[in-house]
């Protein structure tokens, strides 16, 4: 922990899973209501939202005091969209049927 | 304290070896200068296996979305068969243990043992809530034969916004392999946490855990998160597919 933290992050904690718990309630709802191809687009921004608070407040990712942490979570997270949006590219663009 | 971290490090990097033991810090390790380099160094060798773990399961979300593109009415078909709301009381569940943690890790930095003993119990408490409503899912599939193999049945299922059409069940089928794969991998997560946990929990029922070193805490922490992100994302994918009527 930093400097400017050594002050209680309690409340912190508690405004993180609140707002996480509001997401989900929001992403259950949103799926039982006609959106299209946004219903999608909706759900996985959401996961994307709750999974990005928990990874930087409560694995403390924002306030690491190891810039080396960064750079693996940053690693972690383009390998995975390397592997992710080549593959979907291409079989988006093949006539595979 | 920090201050004294610091010199006792200094000794032991100018001491011979035997007279530096007697002045280092005991949580110190040796070749570590001081206690946040010690714990940095802990934390960053749990976020490379946590790397690795994002790959691990990476794979499985590739093959889950190159699928979904292929069988859409299907999967949305064979999602619509789960229990949505079971689905989304244990993405609440999990929300919780992961503010369990993320308190015991506050109360082992700031030495509050009750605390931590008390967050440790009721994050493992969550944890074992998770599994048993994943039990209740699993023994509903396994009750409708959706469970793949020799007695998978997934006829006349209408897929969803297609009034007269019927899902494929090999299509179907290939989603519910999925579905048990990665949520059975996910659910085996959750048990190496909660074994993990429960060594945690002897360890603070010890009092081994203080403000200086207390690094199981907070790396066993890191592994429960990440298991939490990996439910964020499964819960939409898996049970949300195509649900509106």
């Amino acid at each position: 922990m930093s400097e400017h933290s050594k002050s209680s992050p309690l409340k912190m904690y508690f405004g993180i899973w609140i707002t996480l718990l509001v997401c989900t309630y929001v992403t259950y709802k949103a799926a039982f209501i006609e959106l299209g191809r946004f219903n999608a687009a909706v759900a996985l921004g959401i996961a994307t939202l709750k999974a990005t608070l928990v990874a930087l407040f409560f694995m403390h990712v924002w306030h690491a005091s190891e810039k080396l942490t960064k750079l693996v979570v940053i690693a972690a997270l383009f390998f995975l969209l390397l592997l992710l949006g080549l593959t979907m590219s291409d079989y988006a663009t093949r006539l595979w049927s | 304290m920090q201050d004294n971290a610091n010199t006792s490090s200094f000794t032991a990097v100018h001491d011979h070896h035997g007279e530096a033991h007697a002045a280092h810090n005991p949580a110190l390790l040796h070749h570590f200068a001081e206690p946040q380099q010690q714990r940095d160094a802990a934390s960053l060798g749990m976020w490379v296996f946590l790397a690795t773990e994002v790959m691990f399961f990476g794979g499985l979300f590739c093959a889950y979305l190159i699928y979904r593109r292929w069988y859409f009415p299907d999967f949305a078909a064979a999602s619509k068969s789960i229990d949505a709301t079971l689905g989304a009381t244990n993405t609440a569940v999990l929300i919780c243990s992961s503010l369990t943690v993320v308190l015991a890790v506050w109360a082992a930095q700031t030495a509050r043992r009750t605390l931590l003993i008390l967050m440790l119990g009721i994050t493992m408490l969550l944890g074992l809530a998770f599994l048993g409503i994943k039990g209740v899912e699993y023994k509903d599939k396994f009750e409708e034969h959706h469970v793949p193999g020799a007695s998978f049945s997934f006829d006349h299922v209408p897929v969803p916004g297609h009034p007269g059409e019927f899902a494929n069940p090999r299509h179907a089928q290939m989603f519910f392999s999925l579905y048990f794969v990665m949520t059975g991998l996910h659910a085996l997560h959750m048990i190496i946490g909660l074994g993990i946990f429960t060594w945690l929990l002897i360890m603070a029922w010890k009092g081994r855990f203080t403000p200086e070193w207390h690094t199981p805490v907070e790396i066993g922490g890191l592994y429960w998160h990440f298991v939490d992100i990996v439910w964020i994302y499964l819960f939409p994918l898996l049970y949300l597919i195509d649900r509106h009527p």
